[in-house]
């Protein structure tokens, strides 16, 4: 027999009598009494920024001075200015020198700072992660009030890959010491429409 | 060589008062961490009841969903391979690796490769891992295993890890600073990720309804491996699966909270296709858990989603430090998850606890683990896995407490003995007056007392 069929056999004939599954019920949830507030301040207490635009437009003229300070940026997001192109089978050595990632996210948790970035958002799988400056555009109409909500709006498997990305990369792997910028990116901020 | 008892080795650990008391302080920092970011929700206790009922039924119908997952699995272009063994796991991806002439790769936590003893296995086959979580890199360099699930490398302090990295990365000598050594960290990781060709994760929660699984991290080094390498292996116990997708809700709402009291981690990975070109492999492995299954007093260990609570809460994990419990899950949940492995090399370990209680009341997904520390007690009692001086003493004691009559002269004497020869009880034999002053003898019984007063 197979590794898998005696695994599965033997399971079967340990398994506990069948257990019913709860009513998620959120109704019993809390929700933060101001969404936006409470993303805010999340992010903030997690090392991340956030900034509140009227238009995208705005990022367009921080994006050029980027650029024209010889920063590599990359903008997927349109309206931001000059966007650009990248190869979702890019190698990691063409992308390690990425300075700035400007990418949309989707669905924002407001109870822990998390934003939803799928696949299609990223380009390329590996740029939210290996870029030394995240940033993250939303629409404060996307502020849910927990993963609970996140979940029953995004379909988080639709596509190949997708992450909820909550502020930048962190460790306190030395002594319980909070060190922000471990091997993702070092900053994250989140531009709030 | 003999492995030493948790009780022999903690006694080691103790002889640094210091250290032990800094380890100690800091881990019940990130407990009173936990505890804050629990009580900002009222649901708390419902949450872990959803969390707690959806993996009773996840475990009631776990072929089933093991099953489903495979078939989904399979149907997004994933390779699924089961391993019965941590051998046959460790075969699996040391043929993977061979098939493709890999020599670059990379690894994020899992503590189930960690209890397979993967990366040994491979140093044997000539192939080099390198593990990219910084505590397990700390570790990895210096030759130990993690001592938290969590913290890997919580038991050194940053002089240690100073002292690693400037005789590997050759950093300042003497330069002790988080920051700094973190970055020295990223530099040379950095190297490894951009040139890996393989990718070792773990998975958090492998989810049946869609064949895809979540890795969450708050490095960032799962992502940075799996998605810069062509090959991707990601390995499982088989416990690790969820029925939905919206039960990520109630299990990441968890997670991090309960470990280092973050509202969640960093980054949570959704994966379910490898790009065109590339591959995905999901080892789902037993490795006696489906033994443990069997076992109706300990299966619900199977629940834990290793967020290292029950470490952090623990009065005798604090003061004894992970490497003590010579298992890659130390700590109260390994103390019940390890006995099944291997009772008799494991028979210390339910006895490293004071059946506080505390663990049990700090778990996410509401694990009886202080009842199971002492179900294992009367196992290993039973099969003739405790010392003979533990049950000559506890035949003793049962002798005595059975017996009205003997048990107050018992008292009576140890009585006299504490007030007129404490040294026949104080002395280097006694493990009971190590680090302890006995207590002053009361005068009387409180039944000598009772009687007294109740006739008067």
């Amino acid at each position: 027999m197979s590794s898998r069929d005696s695994i599965l056999k033997a399971i079967a004939a340990n398994r506990p009598l069948a257990q019913p599954l709860p009513l998620i019920d959120l109704s019993m949830v809390s929700r933060p009494v101001d969404p936006l507030e409470s993303f805010r301040t999340v992010l903030g207490n997690i090392g991340a920024a956030t900034v509140l635009l009227s238009s995208v437009d705005e990022l367009s003229a921080e994006l050029a001075d980027a650029r024209d300070q010889g920063l590599r940026v990359i903008n997927l997001v349109a309206g931001a200015g000059a966007m650009d192109a990248v190869d979702p089978a890019a190698e990691a050595s063409s992308l390690e020198d990425v300075d700035i990632a400007c990418l949309s996210g989707t669905i924002c948790v407001a109870e822990n700072g998390a934003i939803w970035v799928p696949e299609q958002n990223m380009g390329n799988r590996l740029l939210p992660f290996i870029c030394t400056q995240l940033m993250l555009v939303v629409d404060r109409a996307d502020i849910v009030a927990t993963m609970h909500h996140a979940y029953a709006t995004i379909d988080a498997f639709a596509e190949g890959f997708g992450a909820f990305i909550a502020g930048p990369s962190k460790t306190a792997d030395i002594e319980q010491s909070l060190v922000i910028g471990a091997h993702g990116a070092k900053g994250l901020t989140v531009y709030i429409i | 060589m003999k492995t030493m008892t948790h009780a022999a080795a903690a006694e080691v650990f103790n002889q640094d008062a210091a250290r032990t008391r800094w380890h100690d302080e800091t881990l019940w920092f990130v407990r009173q961490k936990r505890d804050r970011a629990a009580q900002t929700l009222p649901e708390w206790e419902t949450l872990r009841s959803w969390a707690s009922q959806i993996k009773d039924h996840t475990l009631s119908h776990l072929d089933e969903y093991l099953s489903e997952f495979e078939r989904n699995a399979l149907a997004n272009g994933v390779q699924v391979h089961w391993a019965a063994d941590a051998a046959e796991h460790n075969r699996i991806i040391h043929e993977i690796i061979s098939r493709h002439g890999i020599r670059r790769m990379v690894k994020s936590k899992s503590m189930l490769t960690e209890e397979c003893g993967l990366n040994e296995y491979l140093h044997e086959q000539g192939i080099e891992v390198i593990d990219t979580d910084l505590g397990e890199r700390i570790v990895q360099l210096r030759h130990e295993h993690p001592s938290h699930i969590v913290l890997p490398a919580i038991h050194l302090k940053r002089e240690d890890v100073s002292e690693t990295f400037h005789e590997h990365l050759h950093t300042e000598a003497g330069n002790h600073d988080p920051q700094y050594l973190t970055e020295a960290a990223r530099l040379h990781l950095r190297e490894r990720f951009v040139a890996a060709e393989l990718a070792i994760t773990g998975v958090n929660f492998a989810i049946a309804e869609t064949g895809g699984f979540v890795v969450c991290t708050n490095e960032g080094n799962a992502d940075m491996g799996a998605h810069a390498a062509r090959v991707h292996i990601a390995c499982m116990g088989f416990e690790k699966i969820i029925p939905k997708a919206e039960h990520l809700g109630v299990f990441l709402r968890l997670l991090a909270r309960s470990a280092t009291g973050q509202p969640v981690t960093t980054y949570n990975s959704h994966f379910k296709k490898s790009l065109p070109g590339r591959e995905m492999h999901i080892v789902i492995v037993d490795n006696s858990r489906s033994r443990q299954l069997g076992r109706e007093d300990f299966r619900n260990s199977l629940k834990c989603i290793r967020c290292g609570a029950c470490f952090n809460t623990c009065p005798v994990y604090r003061r004894s430090g992970g490497h003590s419990y010579h298992t890659a899950v130390a700590g109260p949940i390994g103390s019940i998850l390890t006995p099944n492995l291997d009772m008799r090399a494991h028979a210390d370990l339910p006895f490293a606890s004071t059946l506080c209680g505390s663990c049990t009341n700090v778990c996410p997904v509401k694990i009886d683990i202080h009842d199971q520390l002492w179900k294992w007690r009367q196992v290993l009692a039973a099969e003739g896995h405790v010392s003979w001086t533990k049950r000559v003493s506890m035949q003793m004691a049962a002798f005595v407490l059975s017996r009205p009559g003997l048990y107050r002269l018992a008292g009576r004497m140890g009585r006299g003995v504490l007030k007129t020869m404490p040294w026949l009880a104080e002395h280097r034999w006694n493990p009971w007056s190590k680090s302890r002053a006995l207590p002053e003898p009361p005068a009387e019984s409180f039944r000598d007392w009772y009687l007294r007063n109740r006739k008067s």
